[in-house]
């Protein structure tokens, strides 16, 4: 069990922040996130995009202001559950919370701060009709052990550098492999692009382009995939694995469970300190919703901070809590 | 001001009026009409959910890399089709038809 004071719900800006602020009133934070990195949408989607509205930083990378954050709240030694999902969180006796992730670990605090900006990050699943008839039968959207594909056949969808990186590993390892891709054009690296090329020359893999998987057969396991080729009509080939690989999309998952208000898809909070309908749960950054809401970074950061000064009365209700500059005091870290 | 029509994902038109002025996009524009536009990633390019089939032929901006790149993660894809947040409203857009692609899935 892991004991802290605020469990962070979501290590993107906001919640990585909140760790700073949190720190100010001598609170001790933990995060939860699904990725297997801190910095949310910023690292997982657009490292390399700059910003241009941090207030001080005419121009910083998304990735950079990750870093950034993440030298700024190291004095506080948050800790951090990392490729897990929060699922459920349950209401203890003495009124704390417990938070369990997706792979049982679990997370005690008096406060709960969720920063889950647009929900967890999903492999997008093709918009095939049986699709869920197959999962864990021969079709999977994150490939865990290659080993499993040893002397199989395996077609894999998608035209981005994951779906040509594993289109060449898995080349080595299984009977067979066979991509499928919309255009003729591939976005990956070039020297992928060439080495996938090389290989369907060579025969060892079966490139079909300007195609996309439109059908699943087997009977409780998967045996037959359907394409359609813009020009030549449906292909039908006998597979052992269909693996889509599309990318990550944002789902609001487990959080629509939580017996929170939502509204479209975001959490309803009160902009005094951003608590929501459970006292105790609070939502910060992208994922709450108020009168006059924007989804900006900056505005994550300011909701953090305002939140924690409720979070402090909730955790010590007979400490009374002054008000310091850091130019004053420093940061003060003695956690 | 233009016009534009857009059709949703049950069939229904929409008569847009489209100011040139504000350099608001396609994605833009529908979700100020209230249409079933996400525009997840506000408009950078990153999540699809603002794809459109384009129906009639006025000239639109060129497609970049990172659009094409981003339609290849999408599904129901057309060889008409775009994102609506790269389809910046002009004034060569009047009379511009687009529909609203398939949402791949409900969250």
């Amino acid at each position: 069990m892991i004991e802290t004071d605020i469990i962070i719900i979501g290590a993107g800006p906001a919640g990585l922040f909140t760790v700073f602020e949190a720190g100010l009133l001598k609170l001790r934070c933990h995060l939860i996130d699904y990725l297997p990195q801190p910095g949310g949408q910023l690292s997982e989607i657009y490292p390399k995009k700059p910003i241009y509205d941090i207030p001080g930083f005419p121009e910083v990378l998304a990735g950079e202001l990750v870093d950034n954050l993440m030298e700024q709240i190291q004095p506080f030694k948050p800790g951090f559950t990392l490729g897990e999902r929060a699922d459920i969180i349950e209401k203890n006796e003495d009124g704390s919370f417990t938070v369990i992730t997706s792979r049982g670990t679990r997370h005690k605090a008096p406060v709960i701060a969720i920063a889950g900006g647009l929900g967890c990050f999903e492999p997008r699943k093709p918009p095939i009709d049986n699709i869920a008839e197959f999962e864990d039968k021969g079709v999977e959207y994150i490939i865990k052990d290659p080993e499993i594909y040893a002397d199989k056949t395996v077609l894999i969808a998608g035209g981005g550098d994951s779906a040509l990186d594993w289109t060449i590993y898995l080349a080595d390892i299984a009977e067979k492999v066979i991509m499928v891709h919309r255009r003729n054009d591939f976005r990956g690296a070039p020297d992928s692009v060439d080495k996938v090329k090389y290989l369907a020359q060579q025969g060892v893999v079966e490139l079909i382009t300007e195609s996309q998987v439109t059908g699943l057969g087997g009977n409780g396991r998967l045996r037959t995939v359907n394409i359609e080729h813009d020009k030549l009509g449906t292909l039908t080939r006998d597979v052992d694995h269909f693996i889509p690989l599309f990318g990550l999309t944002p789902k609001l998952g487990p959080i629509a469970n939580w017996g929170l208000n939502i509204d479209k898809q975001a959490i309803e909070v009160n902009t005094f300190d951003y608590s929501t309908n459970v006292p105790g749960i609070f939502a910060i950054g992208d994922i709450n919703t108020y009168d006059g809401k924007l989804k900006l970074i900056l505005c994550g950061f300011h909701e953090a901070t305002l939140m924690v000064q409720s979070a402090f009365k909730i955790i010590h209700p007979d400490q009374k809590l002054s008000f310091k500059y850091t130019t004053v005091t420093g940061i003060e870290a003695r956690l | 001001m233009i016009e534009i029509t857009v059709i949703d994902r049950k069939g229904q038109e929409h008569l847009l009026e489209a100011p040139t002025d504000m350099n608001l996009n396609m994605m833009e524009l529908c979700k100020a009409y209230e249409l079933p536009v996400k525009g997840t990633c506000g408009g950078m390019a990153l999540c699809s959910t603002c794809h459109v089939y384009v129906l009639s032929d006025q000239q639109l901006p060129e497609m970049t890399a990172d659009e094409e790149a981003i339609l290849d993660t999408a599904f129901f894809v057309k060889s008409n089709s775009r994102l609506g947040c790269q389809l910046k409203i002009t004034d060569n857009m009047n009379g511009l038809r687009v529909q609203l692609a398939p949402e791949d899935e409900e969250n």
